[in-house]
């Protein structure tokens, strides 16, 4: 390469040569030729580098010539004939295959016998039990610690009788304890105010669950027969599970959304 | 003598002979109570001074009477001291045998059988596959008789005109084609006109227009076409749907009627195409239409006689003939089934608001169809089920159910006593009308079954479905 401006200089002062541009398009032309015989007498791994490249080139040309040879003026419809015929009340109806349904059907009984159901909040923040419980000292010279306090918002139900207070070793205080939730319908976006039947699982443990504590997270049964659902066999729906979403001793209320 | 006669002790009870209309025939009469539906019949066929003695069923208050007129008061406990009126129902001369039995399977086509027509005489067998071809088979031998090619997509629709003359076709891509059903060639060359596919073709009835020349298809595209056969070409456009046309039916009195998916049905006149009516109600796409008349409509003059006729004029006579008997005084029903689980009974001609509305289907609507004598309306749903509702009043009558997948297709057979269903899980139901009972059972095909028909003649079966055989029932 020229290192410097000489040559273009050479040429801004007296043009080109007489043959200049005949000689540049038959060397161009020889170039095809030049390149066919190096292809083929390059040995090793020169050789198939540059097979590689050659190869990269035919196929970047042949996609571009396919490109130019496709017409510009479009079919009215697909000429290509489908498998899979189906009738014309069919067509614009997306029917999942059969091999799918069953799949679904029986992941959905594994997920049923895991016992793992598709919640809102799938994790929630571990309660440890220092934070649940408070220690209640007991006795003439207060020295046994053997009576817990809930501190959290439980859900006692309307049949509950305390046990004799000397031998209750929960307390469950009755400013905590709520008998209604609000409960969001997650399509509809609207809340309702329903009465809480029961708890059915807190994901801290099962103690908790027995003893109706509310937490975040934790699942319940809520009673919605005011809501008006029916079961497609015709049946009023009265009770529907719902995800408890705050946390009811901040709050001071029951906040949750409905699983449906 | 009369003493004798009073002593028996047969209780009498007033009684009035009404027809499905509410009609009255004769004056109110006392009745021995030991009265059963035959001696009715002979009254009533006394009363009309009918010649042959035509088989009738009588009903009160919706319940069919089978036993004397002693035990049916007895079980009900109806008071005797009020009129009794008794519905008296015309029913067809001829009986149908049930089929029982997968007389051939032809195998022929390459890909799933689509659609499956009888001719309007019976005589001819045609089907539409997933292969491009519509195929004409033999029904004495059994065995393929013509493959038609020249299609470039599915067929999906077929019909014959009603004087048996044409055959039409259209497919996924749009086209039309127009076959000679005795050699099998096409006509033409295809109709283009449509820019989607066809989802249904229905002729012009013969006692408006004979020979057979116009017919129409309704496309995806969300219009539908009137075409001229002998002109080969589209001669009226009937645009306004804003989504695709599913079905299309052209009514007895010279009306179109198109059910289309964006919930509309919209009432058309045929020689300019103008739109009469819109009949608004559905909550979801339309999917079925069906007339009360249609059956006479599709078989045009020919009946259960089998016999021909020669001249054109003749069979237009003889249809309109036909046409008239069967439609009576009352204005034409449609009933439509929808993607919204319901059916709505409309009577276009009086007004633009559904006369009743049918629920009870827990899944889609699929297909709708009126019995041959427009006594009754069966309807196929997605919720493996088939309900049978009366065809003037539209209250539910029974349900059969016994599939277990979504039912398809139903056809009916041509005395109305009988009901043929074909569904996703393969089988094919025949159900008895009388009873509300299922008939018979008729399984064998290897996969769904997307299309029945029931000849009009009555004596066979043809089905078509997703493994690519036709298979012919017998009784």
């Amino acid at each position: 390469m020229p290192q410097g401006d000489y040559i273009e200089r050479h040429r801004k002062l007296h043009g080109y040569r007489h043959d200049h541009f005949e000689r540049k398009r038959k060397k161009e032309a020889r170039e095809v030729h030049k390149r066919s015989a190096m292809a083929q007498k390059a040995l090793g791994i020169k050789g198939k580098l540059f097979a590689k490249k050659r190869y990269a080139e035919k196929a970047l040309m042949k996609k571009t010539l396919a490109m130019h040879e496709e017409s510009s003026s479009r079919r009215k419809v697909d000429d290509d004939v489908h498998e899979g015929a189906v009738p014309a009340y069919l067509l614009d109806r997306d029917t999942t295959t059969r091999a799918k349904v069953l799949s679904n059907t029986i992941k959905q009984k594994r997920k049923e016998k895991a016992g793992k159901w598709e919640v809102p909040l799938p994790k929630v923040r571990p309660v440890a039990e220092d934070e649940m419980f408070k220690v209640i000292r007991t006795g003439k010279r207060k020295t046994k610690q053997w009576k817990r306090m809930v501190t959290k918002a439980t859900f006692v139900g309307p049949s509950f009788t305390r046990k004799p207070p000397k031998y209750e070793r929960f307390i469950r205080p009755s400013g905590l304890r709520f008998n209604k939730a609000h409960v969001t319908h997650p399509e509809l976006k609207c809340t309702f105010n329903l009465e809480i039947i029961g708890v059915k699982k807190n994901p801290n443990g099962s103690m908790y669950t027995s003893l109706g504590v509310l937490t975040k997270g934790t699942i319940i049964e809520v009673n919605v027969s005011e809501l008006g659902l029916v079961t497609p066999a015709g049946k009023v729906v009265w009770g529907k599970y719902a995800q408890v979403t705050n946390n009811p001793e901040n709050d001071g209320c029951v906040n949750g959304v409905l699983l449906v | 003598m009369e003493v004798e006669a009073q002593q028996r002790d047969v209780n009498n009870v007033m009684c009035q002979l009404v027809d499905p209309e509410g009609t009255t025939l004769g004056p109110p009469m006392y009745l021995p109570q030991d009265v059963g539906p035959q001696q009715l019949q002979q009254m009533v066929n006394k009363l009309l001074s009918n010649e042959d003695k035509l088989p009738y069923t009588f009903y009160i208050s919706d319940q069919e009477l089978v036993v004397p007129l002693e035990s049916y008061l007895q079980k009900n406990k109806v008071s005797v001291e009020k009129v009794l009126s008794i519905v008296y129902q015309p029913q067809a001369i001829f009986r149908i045998r049930p089929v029982n039995r997968c007389s051939a399977t032809i195998a022929g086509h390459s890909e799933a059988v689509l659609s499956v027509a009888f001719s309007p005489d019976g005589k001819q067998l045609a089907s539409g596959s997933g292969d491009t071809t519509v195929r004409l088979w033999d029904l004495s031998t059994q065995t393929p008789m013509f493959t038609c090619k020249g299609h470039k997509n599915w067929v999906l629709s077929i019909a014959w005109s009603p004087d048996g003359k044409h055959l039409v076709s259209g497919s996924k891509a749009g086209e039309i084609q127009c076959w000679d059903p005795l050699t099998g060639q096409p006509s033409g060359n295809p109709l283009v006109g449509h820019k989607k596919w066809i989802t249904g073709i229905s002729w012009e009835p013969v006692h408006l227009s004979s020979p057979c020349r116009r017919f129409v298809s309704s496309s995806k595209d969300g219009d539908a076409r009137i075409w001229d056969v002998t002109l080969r070409r589209c001669v009226i456009c009937l645009s306004g749907h804003t989504l695709a046309v599913t079905c299309v039916k052209w009514g007895g009195d010279g009306v179109i009627y198109t059910g289309s998916q964006d919930c509309t049905i919209k009432v058309w006149e045929t020689s300019q195409g103008k739109l009469i009516r819109e009949l608004k109600g559905h909550g979801h796409w339309v999917n079925s239409l069906a007339l009360s008349t249609e059956y006479v409509l599709r078989t045009g003059a020919f009946d259960h006689t089998g016999k021909q006729y020669s001249s054109a004029e003749e069979m237009k006579q003889v249809a309109l003939e036909r046409y008239k008997k069967m439609k009576g005084n009352a204005p034409e029903r449609l009933v439509s089934g929808s993607d919204d689980f319901t059916m709505f009974l409309w009577e276009p001609s009086v007004s633009k608001h559904p006369k009743t509305r049918m629920t009870g289907h827990q899944q889609l609507v699929n297909h709708v169809y009126f019995s041959p004598d427009g006594q009754w309306v069966a309807s196929a749903s997605f919720d493996k089920s088939v309900k049978l509702w009366n065809g003037i009043t539209g209250k539910f009558v029974a349900a059969f159910r016994g599939h277990v997948g979504p039912v398809y297709q139903i056809s009916w057979s041509a005395d109305s006593r009988l009901l043929l269903s074909g569904s996703k899980d393969s089988t094919l139901k025949i159900w008895d009308i009388r009873t509300k009972k299922l008939k018979q059972d008729l399984p064998g095909h290897a996969d769904e079954v997307f299309a029945v028909d029931w000849s009009p003649d009555g004596e066979k079966v043809a089905s078509g479905g997703k493994d690519k055989v036709l298979k012919l029932w017998m009784g």
